[in-house]
């Protein structure tokens, strides 16, 4: 799950690490009020009026403004909420404003990068940092990958001391603000375990001319699994910022993702699920999503895999491939009889049924009496859904 | 032969009590593995199927009283790292944790934990073992497989079935199939598989089934290269996924581009394993090649 940067504020300074002051706002009545506020509590004019969305990119997109008084920052506010925004992260359509946060403007003495994210070779927290902050870590780790501190964390013992030391050290920081700058890895260290983070990211983390640390802008990215142990984190979820067909398919249950397609498939197996899309394209077509149903595909997973897929008007025909395990074929052939005869279908359906109880399944689509096309391979079943995509 | 489960090998269940627990250990006890006991904490010294098989409150009085060397554990995500701890400490040698939805940070413990142990863990959110004819445990379908000569390491549950299938159709069996789980915490990997693999004298090829995410596949790769004598087949899932996006599986999202799938086939191909362009040829694939 992710969560907008006014809220991965508010969680490092829960933590105790130095963050900018700044204000959510989501009506322009309330930008005059919040600027003068911030410019009072910071004791200087200028602020900076950044649009809220989950994807990065923000500043390349025009929805970050550096505003040096409260006319510009007015101006720059009605300018930004509610606009399109388009970023390198976002789709063609961009993604629109709802939310502004507005901070005080920080005197950048230097921009370093901070994150802590799983290792997944050795199974470990690991700590990556870098003195060429503001930068796209991803770049920075092709064109100088010697420019990236790496420091692994034993999970049992936890951050060392010694560690965030040998860190702050490395990213040339001395006397007092290496001092702050290890106070901030650790404390970052504690909200990583402490909020089940998969991602936390401080980019730009900054030394001010006046030799302190701040966290100028921040990305959380949290473990779906822990989630329902992270109470706090679940009341800071944006449905507005989420696919509405991807929430449609939580509330069933459903693994859905949206592609751009128009070749609809509904697997059982997430592995199985990106097979199916690949061998669409291989065989010519698009897939138009990704759907695993899971083990217990039913008469009601089937309907609601049906009506989610059909939701994406580009599709133009759905490819079904179930492997029966403990999943029976037959009781997954019940389903889709009833389910294409409840929801009045109009593309055409290619069905493979494989495993356990699939001579069974097979004969209860043939003597259904509903138009279903059936296919005995993966090879068979992805060659004839895509041709019936295409001609349709 | 197989690798790390057989006839011999001796089978408990944790949460033998639950509806997927009990279905599934009496279905790895029809196929005939040597399944001798469960435990669930509060019902020890209850029976389950017909009187045939004791229930234990913890782990080590099962270890001991029965002489377990496997345990596969169907319990809640919420309490599953804590079994696979439990059966860690009581010494159970293999351990295959079948749950799905574990957090991340409690199996980034659990792994450490286990490792100290010096016992090992297959999964979590995986289907188990299977070696054809003799026994399995997990979840896999047994039907489907048939005893012969090719490993099959995946990160996958129905797309394993899925090769199993193309395999026995094109006439080749399996000495052991593992699905070694597609979070991105995992007991045991692709290399330690493929190295015991190497050294079991009834396997002849092995095919190995990746997907997008982590760097595990390329890694194997690299190691395959250097220490695998025997023919690796590979396929890699998630060609078309989106960047940045989770495709089902906890694991399976391609942060950087050497995470993609395309980028590990290409460093799969470049280290000598025969790699499968389309989900449906890995059968085909291995017959040829053989």
């Amino acid at each position: 799950m992710k969560i907008h940067e006014y809220q991965a504020a508010e969680i490092l300074k829960s933590n105790g690490i130095p963050v900018p002051i700044g204000y959510m706002i989501d009506n322009l009545d309330e930008v005059k009020a919040t600027v003068e506020t911030i410019q009072k509590e910071s004791n200087n004019a200028a602020v900076v009026v950044k649009a809220q969305i989950h994807a990065g990119g923000r500043g390349k997109g025009g929805g970050v403004k550096f505003s040096p008084d409260l006319n510009s920052a007015v101006d720059n506010a009605k300018s930004i909420l509610g606009m399109q925004l388009i970023t390198p992260q976002t789709s063609g359509e961009g993604q629109t404003v709802r939310k502004l946060y507005i901070t005080q403007a920080i005197d950048i003495a230097r921009e370093y990068y901070l994150a802590i994210t799983l290792d997944r070779s050795s199974s470990q927290p690991i700590i990556i940092a870098s003195a060429e902050g503001g930068m796209e870590i991803e770049e920075l780790a092709h064109s100088s990958p010697e420019k990236i501190i790496k420091e692994r964390i034993d999970p049992i013992f936890g951050l060392q001391p010694f560690q965030s030391y040998r860190i702050s050290a490395s990213l040339g920081l001395t006397g007092h603000a290496l001092k702050e700058a290890c106070k901030v890895i650790s404390d970052l260290y504690k909200s990583y375990v402490n909020s089940d983070v998969s991602l936390a990211e401080i980019n730009p983390l900054v030394l001010t001319k006046d030799d302190r640390i701040f966290a100028l802008d921040a990305k959380f990215n949290f473990d779906d699994n822990a989630l329902f142990r992270q109470e706090n984190i679940n009341t800071m979820r944006d449905i507005f910022e989420e696919d509405p067909a991807d929430v449609e398919a939580s509330k069933f249950n459903l693994n859905y993702i949206k592609l751009d397609g128009n070749v609809g498939c509904m697997v059982n197996g997430a592995g199985l699920a990106m097979a199916a899309m690949d061998i669409i394209k291989l065989k010519g077509g698009e897939p138009a999503n990704f759907l695993d149903v899971g083990g217990g595909a039913n008469v009601e997973t089937v309907k609601n895999g049906f009506r989610i897929i059909l939701s994406d008007k580009n599709v133009t025909a759905v490819l079904i491939n179930i492997f029966g395990g403990i999943v029976r074929c037959d009781r997954v052939a019940n389903g889709i009889v009833e389910a294409v005869k409840v929801l009045d279908l109009n593309v055409p359906v290619v069905v493979r049924l494989e495993g356990t109880n699939a001579t069974e399944a097979k004969e209860i689509l043939a003597s259904s009496g509903v138009a279903i096309i059936p296919a005995s391979s993966l090879d068979e079943a992805a060659e004839k859904t895509v041709e019936v995509a295409i001609s349709k | 032969m197989s690798i790390l489960l057989n006839k011999d090998s001796r089978i408990i269940v944790q949460g033998i009590t639950g509806s997927e627990g009990s279905f599934h250990a009496r279905q790895c006890l029809d196929y005939g593995g040597n399944v001798v006991g469960g435990v669930t904490p509060g019902k020890g010294g209850q029976t389950v199927f017909d009187e045939k098989l004791p229930v234990f409150n913890q782990c080590i009085e099962a270890k001991q009283q029965t002489g377990a060397n496997v345990s596969i554990i169907f319990v809640p995500a919420s309490f599953a790292a804590n079994a696979i701890k439990e059966a860690a400490y009581a010494g159970i040698e293999l351990i295959i944790c079948i749950t799905e939805g574990i957090p991340v940070n409690d199996m980034v413990e659990t792994h450490q934990y286990v490792k100290q142990q010096g016992v090992r863990l297959i999964g979590p959110n995986c289907p188990g073992l299977l070696t054809p004819g003799e026994a399995k445990a997990g979840i896999m379908p047994g039907f489907i497989a048939k005893k012969g000569k090719i490993g099959v390491i995946s990160k996958s549950g129905t797309l394993t079935y899925e090769a199993v299938h193309q395999l026995v159709s094109a006439g080749l069996g399996q000495s052991t199939c593992i699905g070694i789980g597609g979070d991105p915490v995992i007991g045991t990997d692709m290399i330690d598989l493929l190295g015991l693999f190497e050294k079991d004298n009834d396997t002849d090829a092995v095919v190995v089934i990746g997907e997008i995410g982590g760097q595990m596949e390329i890694e194997t790769a690299r190691y395959v290269k250097d220490n695998i004598s025997k023919p690796v087949f590979g396929f890699i899932a998630g060609r078309t996924a989106p960047p940045g996006r989770r495709m089902g599986h906890a694991g399976a999202i391609a942060g950087g581009a050497d995470e993609s799938a395309a980028a590990k086939m290409e460093i799969m191909q470049e280290c000598g394993i025969h790699v499968v362009e389309s989900p449906a040829d890995i059968g085909k694939t291995v017959k040829q090649e053989l």
